[in-house]
């Protein structure tokens, strides 16, 4: 990761187990995570009163779908329909050069200062280091990430940044860095931040924000927020630059709604959010405000590839809701940083591994119970569990070679671990008679099975096994078929 | 979210897949399953040569190894009679993952054909033997664990708790997150060992805290750690197969 600041907290993915080791001994985490992801999930729950939600989500997915299955053209027609509304686009392989594009829009306006509305794709790319490199102040203006900044930290949910966060925490942080007065009163603190960042839109020469759905047949941009200062960022300030992934097109601007009803009822449990801007040109003449320029980035970083395998395909369909991860058992207790990329939670854990390759994120896969969870409440149908175990199937060699650092965990004593199971499933002959003889040794069982048993006592091979078991059920059956109790047989 | 599912008339045989963990380890409960079919008048075919349906393999990424354990599975039913799993998860892995482990092989029809057989066993009672039983244990409050396999994969939320309350002396009590993963998981729960332990520790809790003394499971696998902790804790909770405690409570 570049351009990290000394004293930030910093997490990888390489150091997953380490984290999660942390965060499970850390009872204020736990009890945040528990207790916002409880609040979500019933949120969530009681949201889907008014459509019936797999009706639902079915269009979602089919609507994603569609959009994916013409993705080069729609993305052709984007631009078309932005460059004529007068949106500059621009195209971005990867997230440095994504940076460079920004960073060079900015200078070629003197800009020293740009304020952020929220953008997941900016995280993904490491912006804010880049720009401060350059000698340009990003400051984030969205509460969660406003506070996630000033504390030196990144952004532990990809709805609700500070989430890990409780209010006696916040209070410390904006006391901290900002001198507000501490306080439990959430009302006074958001009106400090809110006062705090007023200012800041003022005088900030470029909005940088992120794009929820980029319509191809119209060239709008959409942004779906709660504080308005999504609305501030795109509008206050001379230049806004929007920048987002490009699988986020969509075909029509009638497919927006419902992939709308969806992400906020997914996300929060909300009908509507308090924001939705739709941003199709920049200022036109005549009219009094509005930015002079508007510029889209369409990032890549490693999407077409993704694109490229029908499997892993369905990865590209996220609204990015955070459905995943507020009901993944996983997620709330291990919260989002310890994932150590910038998505956490089962979404991150599949698209990750092609954004930063697997060597980098091998644990990520294997991170779950594949409990189903995350696939069930996905309002877009994504097959998470399916994808999970395909990027395990990569990581170990078997897979079709399409993620980076694919065959990463294939070690030989797995492999001769896996191919031992194969002989012995497949020779029913040698499976009676270990079975019959684990059964014999059960005496011998060891006390301690590895991590398994510092938690849970090992289990023990019963006497005889189900096989010898049935045998002489049968046998009883065939000779006294009426006197034997089941009892007897016990 | 599995489609609807229909299901067939009360068949007069059974192919009995056991799975490898009652295999080994919980015999008991395949023989409960085996003498509740019984009493139903269903005959129950064991095919000898069963061993593994090849998940544990199949959800680390070692699917060369799993197609091959796999393929021994598909051999083992050759009569057109339902085939009946104890277990959500190893159910799930023949009835939904058979197919796409097969998928553009020569043995994609006979897997299809295969997956559409296989019914886990509180499915099959409820749905196909429409059981009825008669309870003849004490008053009991019981605590229901239904494995993440049989909730969303195979669709079964209701199947279990539908035979406990065909139980007339037992209450089945609520506990909170029932829907949240035991943290069992396979192997996750070896790779993984300090997340599973946190997940089972919660579950073990909300048990507890239901009052109830007894949980029962269609998987053994959940039952495996969930009652590993209990004992682990020395605590006097049990948990029971669900073929077991309806077989005891019934016979």
């Amino acid at each position: 990761m570049s351009g990290q600041t000394p004293g930030v907290e910093t997490y990888t993915p390489r150091e997953f187990h380490r984290q999660a080791h942390d965060a499970l001994g850390n009872p204020q985490i736990r009890a945040n995570f528990r207790k916002a992801m409880d609040g979500l999930m019933s949120k969530r729950r009681d949201s889907f009163d008014d459509w019936d939600l797999e009706t639902l989500r079915e269009l979602g997915a089919n609507i994603r779908l569609r959009a994916l299955a013409r993705l080069p053209d729609l993305l052709e027609q984007l631009e078309a329909n932005c460059e004529a509304n007068g949106i500059r686009v621009h195209w971005a392989e990867d997230g440095d050069e994504a940076c460079r594009i920004v960073r060079e829009i900015c200078e070629s306006h003197g800009a020293r200062s740009v304020i952020k509305g929220k953008s997941m794709v900016s995280e993904e790319m490491h912006l804010n280091a880049h720009l401060e490199e350059a000698g340009i102040e990003a400051l984030e203006s969205d509460l969660g990430e406003y506070l996630v900044q000033l504390n030196q930290q990144t952004p532990s949910h990809i709805i609700m940044p500070a989430i890990h966060l409780n209010t006696d925490e916040i209070s410390e942080i904006l006391h901290d860095k900002t001198g507000t007065e501490r306080t439990r009163d959430v009302d006074y603190m958001t009106a400090a931040a809110r006062q705090q960042l007023r200012e800041r839109f003022m005088a900030a020469d470029v909005g940088v924000s992120g794009v929820n759905f980029a319509v191809a047949e119209t060239g709008t941009l959409c942004l779906v927020e709660n504080e308005g200062n999504g609305r501030m960022t795109t509008t206050v300030p001379p230049v806004h630059v929007a920048v987002t992934g490009i699988e986020k097109v969509v075909e029509q601007l009638r497919d927006v709604p419902p992939l709308y009803a969806l992400l906020t009822r997914s996300a929060t449990g909300q009908h509507v959010t308090t924001y939705f801007n739709m941003i199709s040109s920049p200022r036109k003449e005549g009219e009094h405000d509005g930015p002079k320029e508007v510029h889209l980035v369409l990032v890549d970083s490693g999407r077409s590839r993704i694109y490229q395998d029908d499997e892993l395909l369905d990865t590209l369909r996220c609204i990015r809701c955070g459905a995943c991860m507020n009901h993944c058992p996983v997620y709330t207790r291990v919260g989002g940083h310890t994932y150590g990329t910038t998505y956490p939670g089962p979404i991150g854990s599949i698209l990750s591994p092609h954004l930063m390759g697997l060597e980098e994120t091998k644990d990520l896969p294997t991170a779950s119970s594949l409990c189903g969870a995350c696939g069930e409440v996905c309002p877009v149908k994504i097959p998470i569990p399916d994808l999970l175990v395909r990027l395990r199937k990569e990581s170990v060699g078997e897979g079709r070679g399409n993620v980076p650092g694919a065959g990463i965990k294939r070690t030989r004593k797995e492999v001769a671990a896996w191919k031992g199971f194969q002989w012995l499933a497949t020779h029913p002959g040698a499976w009676r008679s270990g079975t019959a003889v684990a059964g014999k040794l059960r005496a011998l069982t060891p006390a301690k099975l590895g991590a398994w048993t510092d938690y849970r006592t090992a289990p023990k091979p019963a006497s005889t096994t189900l096989h010898a078991l049935v045998k002489r059920h049968q046998a009883s059956k065939s000779h006294e078929p009426n006197s034997k109790s089941h009892e007897e047989e016990r | 979210m599995t489609a609807v599912k229909l299901y067939p008339p009360r068949p007069d045989k059974v192919y009995l897949f056991g799975t490898c963990l009652i295999d080994l380890f919980y015999p008991e409960a395949g023989m409960d399953a085996i003498r509740l079919l019984e009493r139903e008048g269903i005959e129950v075919l064991f095919p000898e040569d069963q061993t593994c349906c090849g998940q544990p393999a199949y959800t680390s990424g070692y699917h060369d190894e799993a197609r091959a354990v796999a393929a021994a599975q598909l051999d083992l039913f050759p009569e057109p009679w339902p085939i009946v799993v104890p277990s959500g998860s190893c159910g799930g892995m023949m009835r939904t993952h058979y197919p796409q482990l097969f998928a553009g092989s020569d043995l994609e029809a006979k897997a299809e054909e295969v997956a559409g057989r296989v019914f886990e066993l509180t499915e099959f009672l409820i749905h196909v033997c429409h059981l009825d039983l008669e309870d003849r244990g004490e008053p009991e409050k019981v605590a229901m664990h239904t494995s993440c396999s049989a909730r969303r994969e195979m669709g079964l939320a209701e199947t279990g708790p539908a035979l406990l309350a065909k139980l007339g002396q037992v209450e089945l009590v609520e506990q909170a997150r029932a829907a949240e993963c035991c943290g069992f998981g396979g192997t996750f729960a070896v790779r993984h060992p300090e997340v599973s332990a946190a997940m089972v520790e919660d579950k073990t809790q909300a048990i507890e805290a239901s009052g109830a003394k007894r949980f029962v499971t269609s998987d053994c696998g959940c039952m495996m750690n969930i009652g590993g902790r209990f004992e682990k804790l020395n605590k006097s909770i049990q948990g029971e197969h669900i073929a077991s405690y309806l077989w005891r409570r019934t016979s």
